[in-house]
């Protein structure tokens, strides 16, 4: 199926999508853990906008194989820095995520709450 | 109400950035000069098909070699920051060493025949069908054993038992899912694939096991002991790599063999390896310390 736009058009538009959701989830909600869903999501959204940016016109996988001989790849391989560079993203993304969570465990066994609005002392 | 505004107002000047940058945006038609670099050269000095994994692991292996630390921090952290407190749970610590004593000695050789039969598929290919398919059934075995003796002493124990479903579905998938993350890690070098997701692919069977079995608890100071000697080993292999080939975690020090071939690209398929290893087990006390 054929849209007219480009892959990595859409792909843009996807990633930036799920990172306004994510911001906009963070901004609004008043759950820790939701707060951290949200910048899940924004994460994911600016993974694929990293992946995106290394789409070729055409292009495929940069792995050797049947399908793509040594001489075809310098044409027709994608990027493969933006792919790398993910795999680097994704391993940090999960990282902070945990470490958010831990921190949510022990704001809920400090005040038996969730809720953002109980943690009043670094508000300024 | 006035808060939501606000968030409103900071959300359309993102979607603006956003969308200013989608629209000035133009899709490549030919590769970077430095992409253009890594992907002629990487399957001719490497002898890696896959170009993504001989950049994480060689052109950018220090970064990942960082990035390894940083899971490690994390593991650590995360440790120290769920760590129990003295006073608080001291009932629970009573209950839990009951059930846990005898479990974690069944559960010891799990883990010990996973690590190992990943180990063996890494060194050689020709082994390496035979010994994940032992690995499997061992494991199946020992699965099968706990959960024996699991009903009996689980009855005071506060976690739920896990349904008929999920442990049946357990038995039968925990061997698959830790032979396609050994899978997965193995082949980095020649398909997608790789330390990172290969780890990824076991702890998530970590976790499978730890849901199906509540009461059961992980050989944390094994994993850790494992994670320690990958880490070890994989700046050993850096240090090689600076010792008798070009620099610092340059893999280039064992023959690249026919390119394709499972042995083959150097030191990669090694590095590979021992980050899927360190990546599963880190991964895997991460998950554990969240589950107290």
């Amino acid at each position: 199926m054929t849209t007219g736009l480009p892959v990595s058009t859409i792909l843009l538009t996807t990633g930036f999508l799920l990172a306004l959701i994510g911001i906009w989830g963070m901004l609004t909600h008043r759950n820790i853990l939701r707060i951290i869903i949200g910048f899940a999501v924004m994460d994911t959204g600016l993974h694929l906008v990293m992946v995106a940016t290394g789409y070729i016109t055409l292009g495929t996988a940069p792995i050797i194989d049947g399908a793509l001989s040594k001489a075809d790849a310098a044409s027709r391989a994608i990027d493969p820095i933006p792919s790398a560079l993910v795999v680097t993203a994704i391993v940090i993304g999960l990282s902070v995520t945990a470490v958010m969570l831990a921190y949510a465990i022990r704001l809920y066994a400090a005040k038996k709450t969730l809720s953002i609005d109980a943690f009043t002392e670094s508000k300024w | 109400m006035m808060r939501h505004i606000l968030v409103a107002v900071i959300v359309v000047l993102f979607g603006l950035i956003f969308a200013r940058m989608v629209g000035g945006y133009v899709e490549l038609d030919a590769l970077r000069p430095l992409a253009l670099d890594y992907v002629t050269r990487a399957p001719v000095e490497l002898g890696t098909p896959n170009i993504i994994t001989g950049i994480l692991i060689t052109y950018r292996g220090f970064d990942t070699l960082g990035e390894v630390a940083v899971l490690f921090m994390v593991a650590a952290s995360v440790g120290l920051l769920l760590k129990k407190d003295d006073a608080k749970p001291a009932s629970a610590k009573v209950s839990s060493p009951k059930v846990s004593g005898e479990k974690t000695a069944a559960a010891k050789p799990v883990l010990a025949k996973t690590e190992a039969a990943r180990a063996a598929a890494a060194r050689s290919a020709a082994a390496k069908a035979n010994a994940s398919a032992r690995a499997a059934t061992a494991g199946s075995v020992a699965v099968k054993s706990t959960k024996e003796a699991a009903p009996a002493e689980d009855d005071e124990a506060a976690p739920r038992e896990a349904s008929e479903i999920v442990r049946t579905g357990t038995e039968i998938l925990l061997p698959l899912i830790f032979t396609f993350g050994a899978y997965v890690i193995v082949n980095g070098h020649l398909s997608a694939g790789g330390g990172f997701q290969g780890g990824a692919v076991v702890a998530s069977g970590v976790m499978l096991m730890l849901l199906a079995r509540p009461g059961s608890t992980l050989n944390v100071a094994l994993l850790s002991i494992i994670e320690s000697f990958a880490g070890v080993f994989y700046v050993g292999l850096g240090i090689l790599g600076l010792v008798l080939a070009g620099g610092f975690l340059d893999p280039r020090f064992l023959p690249k063999g026919e390119f394709g071939a499972f042995i083959s690209a150097g030191a990669i398929p090694l590095i590979s390896a021992l980050l899927g290893i360190k990546v599963g087990a880190e991964l895997s006390v991460i998950i554990d310390r969240f589950r107290s």
